[in-house]
């Protein structure tokens, strides 16, 4: 072992990145304003949903670290994910068919 | 070597322990706000042409502020750690305390963008508001329960954000021990994560 044993993460992400990252993030979100608006019905909320998905998976792996995270924590994060997503389309089942 | 080594082993620290904490926590506060996302939802597809009505009194220039805002301060934070990392405490503390005069800027735009409301007559309870329509009613309910809520994660995020500076200052947080400012900074992203989510479902998607 290491003399970072004992720390919780030996990874250190670069300035660059973080700085890439987030023009990345601001360019989606003038995307996101763009797209909505123009009319387009339903495809509006599919698209800016969407683009928010990816926002998110990006703050998540490169500003919360994720990327790098050991495999526990990211086994957990996708099994939440998994859950809010069932939890969202059984509701979705149960008010679309009463 | 041996010294610091023995010195860790009588800290009784696990920083990985720590971290597995604060991210089952995020996991709470995730369901939190996925519990108000879905009421959000299903109130949307019911009152389809309410909810559109009501979107559009909200400005969306203030959303798109706040959104940069925050954006700017999850970097500061994410940046402020990679200092503490690489032994420039200096710039760590600076980068901290940017990101707290960024929380800062979005609760005065979140006060001027809900006086605006209030001058309107639309808060919860109000006169005119009760006179609305359901959907009406439903959607305001949810834009402030909903943003007041994470303005309330806001504020504790940035009382976080100023005790781990503290800390650093006095030298309990350092470059070998840092896991405290990784946690709050994984509490600031998830403030900023879920903003991502607020902002096109209150503000854009009408």
């Amino acid at each position: 072992m290491s003399d970072n044993h004992h720390s919780a993460s030996t990874h250190i992400t670069p300035y660059r990145t973080l700085a890439i990252v987030l023009v990345v993030l601001l360019a989606l979100t003038f995307l996101t304003i763009e797209i909505t608006s123009f009319d387009l019905k339903a495809w509006n909320v599919a698209l800016a949903l969407l683009v928010a998905c990816f926002k998110g998976y990006l703050v998540l792996s490169y500003f919360m670290h994720l990327k790098y995270e050991n495999l526990l924590i990211k086994i957990l994060v996708g099994m939440v994910i998994l859950l809010f997503a069932l939890i969202i389309v059984i509701t979705y089942i149960d008010y679309l068919f009463r | 070597m041996e010294h610091q080594a023995k010195a860790h082993l009588l800290e009784h620290r696990d920083d990985e322990a720590s971290k597995l904490g604060m991210w089952l926590f995020i996991f709470t506060e995730i369901l939190l706000f996925g519990g108000l996302f879905l009421v959000y939802a299903v109130y949307r597809s019911i009152y389809h042409t309410e909810f559109h009505e009501a979107s559009l009194e909200l400005n969306v220039v203030f959303g798109a502020v706040n959104t940069i805002v925050l954006l700017v301060s999850s970097m500061a934070i994410a940046m402020a750690l990679t200092a503490l990392q690489q032994n420039k405490i200096q710039l760590s503390r600076q980068l901290i305390w940017l990101t707290v005069f960024c929380a800062f800027i979005f609760l005065v735009n979140k006060y001027f963008e809900w006086g605006a409301k209030f001058e309107h007559e639309i808060y919860p309870g109000s006169e005119l508001l009760m006179k609305l329509k359901h959907g009406h009613i439903l959607y305001f309910g949810l834009y402030y329960a909903m943003t007041g809520l994470h303005a309330l994660h806001v504020t504790v995020g940035m009382v976080i954000l100023i005790v781990a500076e503290r800390r650093i200052k006095a030298g309990k947080v350092h470059p070998e021990k840092y896991v405290f400012l990784e946690n709050s900074a994984l509490y600031w992203h998830l403030v900023d994560l879920i903003w991502i989510f607020l902002f096109p479902l209150l503000y854009l998607i009408t």
